[in-house]
Parts: C-alpha cells; sequence; structure tokens
C-alpha cells in the first residue's frame, strides 16, 4: 500500500500502479459538474490546485459553531466530468483525480502527459469515507454552486483508494469493459 | 398521530441503514470474492459503511437520492395532509443532515436547500379497504437513475424481438452499460409492457420488493433467475472493477401494452437499495424492511 500526502509530487504518482491501493492524506478539494465546466471555461480558481487532489464528490455537510462538519462524503461518477478533465489538469496542475466508475480517452491521455493519477474511492461508502475527513478548512462558490456543487477544502487522513487509471496507460476500467463485452456478446448471440 | 415526526423517522432509517435482504446480499457476495482480492476489499468496506451509518445515523451514501414515498390509505383519507407532512418531514431531515441539499432549481442553477419543491419529495396515492395506513420510501440515487432506460421493441442494434428473449438481451445491455456510472452490485426494477411513463412508475415499484422473493408469473420468475444468473458472469463487479457479483437482484412486472407498442423499461438501483415502510394501524406505528 502507497502512501501520498499533499502537496503530492510528480515523481510519487507517476510511481503509483493501476491496481495498488494508496492511502491519500492532507488537504484535498472538492469539485464537481459545476465547478469542472467552469474551470474549463476558463473560469479563475480562488485557490491553487497545483500537486493537489480533486475529489469528484458532494458531500453532505452541516453547520456547526465556527464551520462546517461533513457527515457523508463518497464520490460521485466522474465520467460526467470527461468533457473538462483533461483541461483543468492541463490548466490547473492537478495530479490525483479521485472518484468512482473511470474515465475516457482524454483524461487518460492527461494523466499520462502531466502526470496524473485517477483514484477509485468506494461508491457511496460516504459514512465510511466522511471518518476519514478530519476538518474542513474552507469552502468557495457556496453561494453561486450552492452545498453539494461547492468547493470544500477538505483535510484527510489515511483516505484509501485503488488505483484506476495511472500514468503507464493502464485503465483498469476499461479492461473489465472489454471483457465484459466479450461476455455479453456471448449471451447475446453474437448481437449487442 | 404525528405525521411530521413518523415520517422524519423513516428518512432517517432510510438513509442510514438498509434493509437486512440487501445487507446479507452484499455479505455473501463479500465471502464469494477470493479474501484478498480487491473487490472482497471493496464489498468489505461497503459492509462496514453500512454498519457506521446505522451506528451514527447518517447517510450510507451522499446523494441520498430522489424521494418517493410510495402510500397505501383507507379510502377517504385526506392526502393533501400527508403529501403536506412528507414535505415538513424532508425539510426537517435535510436540516439535520439525514438528507443532503440535493434539490437544483433547473432554470436558475440554484440550490433549493430545503429540498421541498413542486414534486419534491415524490408521493404516489392508493387507496385500498384498509383499516392502516402504510408508506414506503425510496430513496434513489442520481447516479443509478442517469442508467434507468427504456427500449421499445424490436431494436435492430440489440437483435431484440418482442418476446421474453428480446426483453434479456435489453436487460444484460442495460447492465453492461451500467458498469462506470451506477455503483455496482445493482438491483434491476423492470416493467415489460405499459405506455412509457406507467413503465418507469411499474418498474420503479418493483425496487420495493424483497430481493429474496420471485415474480408470481412463472416465466418471469425464470427469466429474472436467467437473467440475474447471466448478468453475474459479466464480470463487471464491484464500482466496475472487476469481480463475481454485478447484480444483486432482478424484478420483472409485466402489463398490459398497445398492439403498437412493446416497452421494456428498467429502473436501475445501486447497491444502496434504500427502501423502508411504516404500518399504522390506530396510533400504532410498525416498521417494515
Amino acid at each position: 500500500m502507497s502512501e501520498l500526502r499533499y502537496p503530492f509530487s510528480e515523481q510519487a504518482v507517476r510511481a503509483l500502479r493501476a491496481g495498488e491501493i494508496v492511502r491519500v492524506s492532507g488537504r484535498i478539494f472538492t469539485g464537481r459538474d459545476r465547478l469542472h465546466k467552469f474551470l474549463a471555461e476558463g473560469g479563475a480558481c480562488p485557490v491553487s490546485l497545483r500537486d493537489g487532489a480533486l475529489f469528484h464528490c458532494g458531500p453532505v455537510v452541516v453547520p456547526q459553531e465556527g464551520g462546517w462538519r461533513v457527515v457523508a462524503a463518497g464520490p460521485t461518477t466522474s465520467v460526467r466530468e470527461e468533457p473538462y478533465m483533461a483541461k483543468v489538469i492541463e490548466d490547473f496542475g492537478v495530479r490525483v483525480i479521485i472518484g468512482k466508475g473511470g474515465m475516457g480517452a482524454a483524461t487518460q491521455a492527461a494523466c499520462a502527459r502531466y502526470g496524473c493519477v485517477y483514484l477509485q474511492a468506494v461508491g457511496g461508502a460516504a459514512a465510511l469515507l466522511a471518518q476519514r475527513i478530519r476538518r474542513v478548512d474552507g469552502v468557495h462558490f457556496l453561494d453561486t454552486f450552492g452545498a453539494t456543487e461547492a468547493l470544500w477544502l477538505l483535510e484527510v487522513e489515511a483516505f484509501e483508494a485503488v488505483v484506476g487509471i495511472d500514468t503507464h496507460g493502464r485503465n483498469l476500467f476499461d479492461e473489465v469493459k472489454a471483457a465484459s463485452r466479450e461476455t455479453l456478446q456471448r449471451l447475446c448471440g453474437g448481437r449487442a | 398521530m404525528n405525521w411530521t415526526d413518523t415520517l422524519s423517522e423513516l428518512i432517517r432509517r432510510t438513509t442510514s441503514d438498509l434493509p437486512a435482504d440487501a445487507e446479507t446480499a452484499l455479505r455473501s457476495a463479500a465471502e464469494a470474492e477470493p479474501a484478498q482480492s480487491q473487490a472482497a476489499l471493496l464489498l468489505r468496506a461497503l459492509v462496514e459503511n453500512i454498519r457506521l451509518a446505522r451506528a451514527q445515523s447518517t447517510p450510507l451514501c451522499q446523494d441520498t437520492g430522489t424521494l418517493t414515498f410510495f402510500w397505501q390509505v383507507p379510502r377517504g383519507t385526506d392526502t393533501a395532509a400527508l403529501e403536506q407532512a412528507a414535505r415538513e418531514a424532508v425539510a426537517a431531515a435535510t436540516r439535520t443532515g439525514w438528507l443532503r441539499r440535493n434539490t437544483i432549481d433547473t432554470l436558475s442553477g440554484r440550490s433549493i436547500d430545503a429540498n421541498v419543491a413542486e414534486g419534491c419529495p415524490v408521493c404516489h396515492f392508493e387507496q385500498a379497504e384498509t383499516p392502516s395506513v402504510e408508506v414506503w420510501l425510496l430513496q434513489k440515487g442520481g447516479g443509478s437513475e442517469n442508467m434507468s432506460v427504456q427500449f421499445s421493441l424490436p431494436d435492430a442494434e440489440l437483435g431484440a424481438g418482442r418476446d421474453i428473449d428480446g426483453v434479456r438481451k435489453c436487460l444484460l445491455q442495460t447492465v453492461w452499460r451500467a458498469q462506470g456510472f451506477g455503483c455496482a452490485p445493482g438491483v434491476l426494477g423492470v416493467c415489460i409492457g405499459a405506455d412509457r411513463a406507467e413503465g418507469f412508475l411499474v418498474a420503479k415499484r418493483q425496487l420495493l420488493r424483497p430481493l429474496t422473493d420471485c415474480a408470481p408469473e412463472p416465466e418471469l420468475a425464470a427469466l429474472e433467475r436467467r437473467v440475474l444468473a447471466e448478468a453475474n458472469q459479466l464480470g463487471i463487479g464491484p464500482m466496475g472493477l472487476g469481480g463475481k457479483t454485478t447484480l444483486l437482484g432482478l424484478k420483472i412486472a409485466a402489463r398490459p401494452r398497445l398492439p403498437a407498442s412493446y416497452f421494456v423499461t428498467v429502473a436501475y438501483l445501486c447497491w444502496a437499495c434504500r427502501r423502508r415502510g411504516v404500518r399504522v394501524t390506530g396510533g400504532a406505528s410498525e416498521w417494515l424492511g
């Protein structure tokens, strides 16, 4: 099991191999549909994402004295960000993407080119993952995007995930997809 | 009877705890995988997540989903009052953190923070000769809802005709397409026949059935068994990273159709099979699911 701590170096990220389990610690940023579209269309990011991790997540947060508490925070479907992800990696220097379900060819190419890795968190395991969030360090776009779509700054400890897309051109999701397609065609008599 | 409190408690139970049959199915899936495999690790994490959410009364999944209440009430019941109680319960549960701020005004893009708006939550009422009010809540997340689909047979691309084998091909195709989107292992609710709108409602209703039951019609029960077994040969596994269990259950119903139409409607549900009910008779509540 590899340990990754923010800020994430290109060297550490390039050393990871698809299928490996990693533990992420330090600051991560949440961002989903609204943020990706905004950033890819040239919007200015109020925090530096360089050498950072972008977590595809809309958390359940409740206000508490002097701040916020995250009660549930699992990954959302990453491939919705496929039209924007490669540009966000290139323009903002993101090193780690955390999400679920994998991403497409453009993201995979950007991962290899700029040194970024895609991590699969346990989809829907929101209570378990929320336990790994030590505190909320801030939030941006709360008014414009709403709490679910906002950019949250989270401090995490030993947040576990599986490397789904590495910098060496391996994409576990594509491998499973290709193998399952053959089975599907066999079951459906050559069609589908 | 304070319906707002009862429905708040129903939301707490639904959002933070899976019904026993769903939890058992996930445990069995975890045990079926080699102990050191990625699939076993992911499934064990899901089981641990359920335990934690239940212990803390926090959401199992951050996407607390579309809330649909299915009601069966005695004839002549004031359903408007029950619907109002459901809206109040949703607003209260959102304040508590049992529900995410999960409703967006489609035109402005603004968050509707209370989760209460026209058609939110959804209530379906059915009147019956019964002394009790029974209500089931289904919380269905967006990742899985995006994978729900309707086929119109025949479908030349799939090679699916207007028969049971054509339906089978649609269902396998749906499971295959859902990888990477809805969190596997999932559950399918299916309606064969009906019109388009009714098809989606009937398909969604099938998701209230326990994973362990089978359709009363022998040909549908056989189809459920066959497609479940075949879907689990696909090897998609938990989260699409490979494994033996891709589908936890498959529930099919048939409805009459027009001669010109043959719809196969599929409601895809992720592993977070959040359905619970309560039956209220007189002042007494019995929790279901």
